[in-house]
């Protein structure tokens, strides 16, 4: 059966006063590399199915929220529906309970056949790959890395009539590179959608700039310091931010912008947080997929509910927040569903080799990793540079620092922020796992707080 | 001992396993190994004793994995036909067709003796999914209404997973393994909020995911009843509390806080896979490398850790493996000394580590301690943790006789925020409650306090460990690891301990306010 007819069979089966079903047909490879040899690779398929069973009572609407994985067995299909309405039928009247959004028009294709992906998705990625093992090889360097290329297809039909459906790509490639007695790593990393803009060689050719960077070591002690924070790392600090964005939580007093919220200048800087499902590169579903409730972040009764372009902060102020239908309605806001992309854009234009050349001194990091919550208060982070620090002199880089713990928030860091760079696309290191589509500019900041020195290289 | 879900036993494992595996054999494959995995989640959430979420989600699905001339090859997918398992075991092979031309190093697999048609099941009384779904939140609401009637007690957010995982795995070697594991987590946060302050506080109870049943939330294996009736004046003298001075301070560190600290910094730092910079791109290093091996001091002489996936109700406890190697207990750290690792039967036979036999004209000895898994049939087996638990000292001292050698310190117990670097060197760690200890006693509680280390040197500074009766299991659900990123369930038992002259910062004033 073709997933748009499973769909269709699921909420035919389904005798609930509301059905939602998510089908997710996903598809994935990968390759996985430790000193300049492969490790693991992998080609996979799954799909997903859930079905969100709604029941009207007199104490409220409660929700049955089931998810199987599925073959193409109709009978598995009517199970899972009889499982859902058994769950829902049974539950207590959820929180978050909102009518189910009602058909409207868009141009989706919804019969169109999902999108899949193999492993000749790396064909010409893989033989450049090995080539350049084979250079690092020679030069007694060492290469490290991954590589993973995933699609998932979600169809979503509901009782209302509403049938919508998004192909979403997915790539990425992360490298590090290190010198023979390891003493010396750096890191690129890259979003990518099809492979097809993927330079290997391009890639390598960075790490190699990086690692002479690095050929003069100089001890620095913990204190604050003028830092260039690259895109990466940006994107990691407001992708904790944008998370943390749940207006539930900030009106009820338990968030970091209970006390500092819409309205407030975040930044002096023009800096425009925002998400746009149709940014170029970075395009996401442009309507709401939820499988799950979360907290005042996703309702799954929202499921369908268009996601147009948000801004969250607009000349340096904050504007809005994440806010549910059910959340909304209490309280008379705007609903505004979470979106899968984010970008910040501060009007700049200079990139990291300007900003560099722009500096007297201060340090220039790589990326950022094993960021944790310290102090949900202030958003307080605490985290590790990575893969290369260096320190700026002059402007031009004098060579590689040791790594850091800091411990900063990126509400502070916007307010404290005295530059922002070019607007580009970019891959945070640390949330790469679950959040690839960001846009942003480096930003400079006067004072970043390295809290204690770390022995890691 | 409860049997595994016949469900699950219905399943045409067998016929699928024989299919895959005649199929990767004929293609050329020197190894070959199939799995069918079936992992049931359910997840609860009530936010002030209204339900926030449920959900019910199932993965199944199949997977081949070969060694093909010497390369990794694999392949997973959902349909459970003859045809299709055929089809995956040709496309493993093809994988690692594709993938020869990046490897250098040809894969062996260190020996282990073949166990036909076993099975094996965890140790728990009563199957969460055999509760009504009423009667699991219903027991949520209740806690959390009893939370929120409480003075100083503004929100409450409560929440229940718990799994059951079924595993089947098949080799061309003869062993067949079916097995089912249960775990559960129950967290319950009470939150203070000061409107005219502009803060809020939190406080969570302390019960450790588990491997047991529904009976973990009725009375065995934990108190709930009394956590609950704790909670909130704890929250309110932790509102309440003085912010800590930065400094450096003796620490007493209960097991509720020091299982996290083993993990991030022993834990990790012992699996063989980053020692050798498997995960060097991702997860990172490690500073305990093999040339450490037998030499390297980790901490103090009392320090003795061990890692097992034996202990009853652990939760990377198993039967065997995900290469079919049986579960086993082995030293990690002796008298303070760096003495073994984790491993699956790739990195043994590679370093030639964990006994076994000598290598072979294969190139394959040593033997794997039980450490593969791979947390769906979509993933790779990577080496994951063991349950890597501090071990008590025999007759040792209580948590009070611990505090009692302390003339100005602190006692740390709950775990919060945790980081660590990527060598497993620098980390930090918060926690729920800090206790000022004041010439031996306890003197009421901090606030704003994080630990921040060096790991040998913070294992070094362990002065003195408790007795077994201040030994807990603790452990996460959802240990990270790997690219495809994959989790795990892990245990660490620990007592509690003496640490001397930690540094201990604010974090208000590392946030600068």
């Amino acid at each position: 059966m073709r997933p748009q007819d499973l769909v269709e069979h699921a909420l035919n089966a389904s005798t609930a006063d509301g059905t939602i079903v998510i089908l997710d047909e996903h598809t994935e490879t990968n390759l996985r590399w430790a000193g300049n040899s492969l490790t693991t690779n992998g080609q996979m398929h799954s799909r997903s199915v859930t079905v969100i069973s709604t029941y009207d009572g007199a104490r409220g609407t409660s929700a049955g929220v089931v998810t199987r994985s599925i073959t193409d067995s109709p009978a598995e299909l009517t199970a899972l529906v009889r499982d859902s309405e058994a769950a829902g039928r049974t539950g207590e009247p959820a929180d978050d309970a909102a009518p189910l959004v009602e058909n409207y028009a868009h141009d989706d294709d919804w019969d169109a056949p999902p999108a899949k992906t193999a492993v000749e998705v790396f064909a010409d990625f893989a033989p450049k790959l090995g080539a350049a093992f084979g250079t690092w090889r020679r030069d007694g360097r060492d290469l490290y890395g991954f590589a993973e290329h995933q699609l998932t297809c979600t169809f979503l039909g509901t009782s209302t009539g509403l049938r919508r459906r998004f192909d979403q790509p997915s790539g990425r490639v992360e490298i590090n590179g290190k010198s023979a007695d390891h003493t010396r790593s750096a890191y690129v990393n890259q979003h990518t959608v099809d492979f097809a803009d993927v330079d290997a060689a391009a890639l390598t050719d960075h790490l190699d700039r990086r690692l002479d960077w690095a050929a003069n070591h100089i001890d620095l002690p913990a204190g604050r310091y003028e830092t260039l924070l690259p895109p990466s790392a940006v994107a990691d600090l407001l992708i904790y931010a944008y998370w943390s964005a749940a207006a539930r939580d900030a009106e009820e007093g338990r968030s970091v912008f209970s006390t500092r919220g819409i309205g407030q200048r975040l930044s002096p800087l023009p800096l425009r947080l925002y998400s746009d499902p149709a940014y170029p590169g970075l395009q996401c579903a442009p309507f709401q997929i939820a499988t799950a409730s979360s907290g005042g972040t996703a309702s799954v009764f929202d499921n369908g509910l268009p996601t147009p372009a948000t801004d969250w902060i607009a000349d340096g102020t904050l504007v809005d927040l994440i806010r549910t239908r059910a959340w909304s309605a209490g309280t008379g806001a705007t609903p505004r569903p979470a979106i899968g992309n984010l970008i910040l854009d501060g009007g700049g234009w200079q990139g990291l080799d300007e900003l560099i050349a722009g500096t007297d001194r201060g340090l220039l990091l790589t990326c950022l990793w094993y960021i944790r919550e310290v102090d949900p208060q202030t958003l307080l982070l605490t985290g590790l540079t990575r893969d290369g620090v260096y320190l700026v002199e002059n402007g031009r880089i004098a060579g590689a620092v040791n790594n850091f713990r800091f411990n900063e928030s990126p509400i502070d860091l916007l307010g404290r922020a005295s530059e922002a760079g070019r607007t580009e696309r970019t891959l945070g290191r640390e949330w790469s796992d679950y959040f690839t589509r960001t846009a942003m500019p480096a930003l400079r900041v006067p004072d970043f707080n390295m809290s204690t020195v770390s022995a890691a290289n | 001992m409860p049997a595994i879900d016949a469900a699950f036993l219905a399943l045409p494992a067998r016929e699928l396993a024989d299919a895959a595996l005649q199929r990767a054999t004929e293609l050329g494959a020197e190894h070959a190994d199939f799995r069918l995995e079936r992992t049931r989640t359910a997840a609860l959430s009530l936010r002030d004793a209204q339900l926030d979420s449920s959900t019910d989600s199932e993965d199944l699905g199949l997977a081949v994995r070969v060694v093909h001339h010497g390369t990794w090859g694999f392949a997973a997918g959902i349909t459970r036909t003859v045809d299709a398992a055929i089809a995956l075991a040709e496309q493993a092979v093809a994988t690692a067709q594709l993938s020869r031309v990046l490897s250098s190093d040809p894969v062996h697999l260190a020996p282990e003796p073949s166990y036909a048609h076993v099975t094996w099941v965890s140790s728990y009384e009563l199957d969460p999914f055999d509760v009504p779904e009423a009667e699991r939140i219903g027991r949520l609401a209740e806690l959390s209404q009893r939370l929120l009637a409480a003075d100083g007690v503004d929100h409450v957010d409560a929440s229940l997973t718990h799994v059951r995982e079924n595993k089947f795995y098949a080799d061309t070697a003869g062993t067949s393994t079916t097995q089912q594991r249960v775990r559960i987590h129950p967290e319950f946060t009470a939150v203070n909020v000061d409107r005219v302050a502009g803060s809020f506080s939190s406080l969570r109870t302390l019960a450790p995911p588990t491997g047991r049943g529904w009976e973990y939330l009725t009375g065995t294996g934990w108190d709930f009843d009394a956590d609950i009736t704790e909670l909130p004046g704890l929250l309110l003298e932790h509102v309440k509390a003085p912010s800590v001075a930065s400094g450096t301070y003796d620490l007493v560190i209960a097991p509720s806080n020091l299982w996290l600290t083993i993990h991030e910094s022993i834990g990790h730092a012992t699996e063989l896979d980053r020692a050798l910079g498997y995960e060097a791109a991702y997860a990172g290093t490690s500073f305990a490398t093999l040339d450490k091996l037998d030499s390297l001091r980790y901490g103090s002489p009392v320090m003795n850790v061990t890692g097992d996936r034996t202990a009853e109700h652990g939760l990377a406890t198993i039967g065997y493996d995900d290469e079919g190697v049986a579960a086993q207990s082995f030293d990690i750290v002796r008298d303070g000394i760096l003495v073994g690792y984790q491993l699956n039967r790739q990195m043994a036979a590679a370093k030639q580590l964990g006994g076994g036999p000598p290598a072979g004209p294969g190139g394959a000895g040593g033997r794997s301690n039980g450490c593969a898994f791979a947390d769906s049939a979509g993933h790779i087996p990577l080496q994951r943790m063991a349950n890597v638990s501090l071990r008590p000292a025999t007759a040792g001292p209580s948590t009070e006789e611990l505090i009692g050698g302390v003339e100005h310190g602190i006692y740390v117990v709950g775990d919060r925020s945790w980081s660590i670097d990527m060598q497993r060197f620098n980390f930090q760690f918060t926690g729920q409650q800090f206790w000022r200890i004041e010439k031996g006693r306890l003197a009421g509680q901090l606030r704003d306090v994080a630990y921040q280390a060096t790991t040998t040197d913070f294992w070094g500074s362990m002065e003195a460990v408790g007795g077994p009766q201040t030994y807990v299991l603790g452990g996460a659900m959802n240990c990270g690891k790997g690219q495809p990123g994959q989790i795990a369930a892990v245990s660490h038992g620990c007592p509690s301990a003496l640490f001397r002259g930690v540094n201990v910062l604010n974090t208000k004033a590392e946030a600068g306010r």
